[in-house]
């Protein structure tokens, strides 16, 4: 008997994603269009839904047309129901479901933060990891005991994503700002002392955010400014981590979701791994928004630490 | 024993003497200060904040974390209900512990428990800090003793209003939920 097939259909945010797989895991085809907002401004979550609304069509035939799969070969049409932007998440769920009733096939929602998570399990062979889960709509770290996936932490109040996001748009740098702050980093080097709030397992990145902003106002040099915001927004993370480690030992930790692309982050973490005899994994970086084959799995012995 | 903040690679060497230094004097002067709200907690020796080290009893005993499963539900509820009561001699002093897991709690031979671990802690009258120690200690039951979480954390409240009393502790709850609520992945919001 042949695999099932599933279209899965992803509009979480500021991307209109498409992609059909196996049941066994291949990846067959994965195509998206990015709503790419004006310099200086965020995601604007009615004009990202309008975009999405004009690609959709355009996105879902590329990955049918690249997996060679026709519509009605399809076994299951699933979507990404959240969290994610109200907007935006409406539109790939409106898609998936005129989908499903026109081909007849089951309409599955999954989870967004469940969706970086199995990504990053299936590209890059981890078993049962810590898994750290950063984006523009999470910041957690977590662990599957028992039959579900249990939070040893998250944030507080914003993500780290939103952090950059908005620090980006504030400083005029364009969006997403993850990227960009790190870029602009690479320039910078003196260490701005900025707040650090760990709070157990949890962190909270707001009052980090402000305090980054009034450096700015006051004149700090943009370079130094993204390079201490870094340094500190991550040394946070990567302490819960530890903490969440240490606290469940487990002997795989993961890195997903669009900010797992930050190499300073990676460099972090897998110092953190090393420490504690653990097998460190990245999501590769076009898998790290919520989609769906070839991904890094890297031991940290074989990283030449 | 010493207790030594070690330097961590991952971190910029200015934040991390900047955290290694600060978290060993908050840990000194409130393990002091958890003492003097009748909270057992290991008696500082010896402080040198350059090296980031502190000098202190060494307490014998398993931590909670190893043994809170294995108990019988009469002991894990005597256990717990002690948890709470510390918890709350500590809130009523106005100090947040900061890090309240079961790896920070070290169980002795006579049903009794010693606090440790009181490098996040720091001072406050806020019901918020409050809530939010009680949140992660809520958390750390969830997440790794899912098993007893619900009958565990029963008897930590029970504990804890106790010392607190009836109104302060029912604030202190609400603010919990609420904390909860801002999470992104809670359960009962769903």
């Amino acid at each position: 008997m042949r695999h099932p097939f599933c279209l899965g259909i992803e509009s979480t945010a500021h991307t209109f994603g498409a992609a059909v797989a196996s049941g066994e895991g291949v990846i067959c085809s994965d195509a998206k269009a990015a709503y790419v907002p004006p310099l200086g401004r965020g995601i604007h979550p009615s004009e990202a839904a309008q975009h999405h609304n004009s690609k959709a069509h355009e996105v879902i035939l590329e990955a049918l047309k690249k997996s060679r799969i026709r519509p009605r070969d399809l076994d299951v049409i699933a979507f990404a129901c959240g969290p994610g932007l109200g907007p935006c998440l409406r539109v790939g769920a409106t898609v998936a479901r005129a989908l499903s009733v026109y081909l007849h096939k089951p309409l599955v929602p999954v989870n967004h933060a469940l969706a970086h998570i199995e990504i990053a399990c299936l590209t890059t062979g981890a078993l049962d990891p810590l898994v750290v889960l950063v984006s523009g709509g999470h910041s957690a770290i977590t662990a599957f005991a028992a039959r579900r996936w249990r939070i040893c932490g998250e944030t507080e109040d914003i993500t780290i994503g939103n952090l950059f996001d908005m620090f980006a748009r504030e400083t005029g740098l364009a969006t997403p700002g993850g990227p960009e702050i790190e870029r602009v980093s690479e320039s910078g080097g003196d260490f701005i002392d900025l707040p650090y709030t760990v709070k157990g397992n949890d962190v909270a990145f707001s009052g980090l955010l402000s305090a980054s902003l009034r450096a700015y106002g006051k004149g700090a040099a943009l370079p130094d400014l993204c390079f201490s915001l870094q340094e500190v927004a991550f040394s946070m993370m990567a302490e819960a981590t530890e903490r969440a480690l240490a606290h469940t030992e487990k002997k795989e930790l993961l890195l997903t979701g669009g900010v797992a692309a930050n190499k300073r982050f990676q460099s972090m973490l897998e110092s953190v791994a090393k420490d504690h005899d653990t097998r460190f994994y990245v999501v590769d970086r076009k898998y790290g928004n919520v989609q769906s084959k070839n991904a890094e799995s890297l031991p940290t012995s074989e990283l030449g630490l | 024993m010493f207790k030594v903040r070690m330097p961590k690679a991952y971190r910029h060497p200015s934040l991390d003497y900047r955290l290694r230094t600060s978290r060993t004097i908050r840990e000194a002067e409130n393990l002091h200060e958890a003492k003097k709200a009748a909270v057992p907690t290991p008696l500082v020796y010896f402080v040198d904040m350059d090296n980031a080290t502190l000098v202190m009893e060494y307490v014998q005993g398993p931590r909670v974390k190893e043994i809170l499963d294995k108990l019988n539900h009469q002991d894990r509820v005597k256990l717990c209900e002690g948890i709470g009561m510390h918890i709350g001699q500590l809130h009523r002093a106005s100090l947040i512990h900061g890090d309240l897991t079961t790896s920070n709690m070290i169980r002795l031979e006579e049903d009794k428990v010693v606090l440790i671990d009181f490098g996040l802690s720091f001072h406050s009258h806020n019901e918020e800090d409050m809530g939010v120690d009680l949140h992660l200690m809520k958390r750390v039951l969830d997440s790794t003793h899912h098993f007893h979480s619900q009958e565990a954390m029963m008897a930590i409240l029970s504990g804890y209003e106790k010392i607190v009393g009836n109104q302060s502790s029912l604030r202190v709850l609400k603010k919990v939920r609420e904390i909860e609520c801002r999470g992104r992945y809670s359960g009962e919001r769903l």
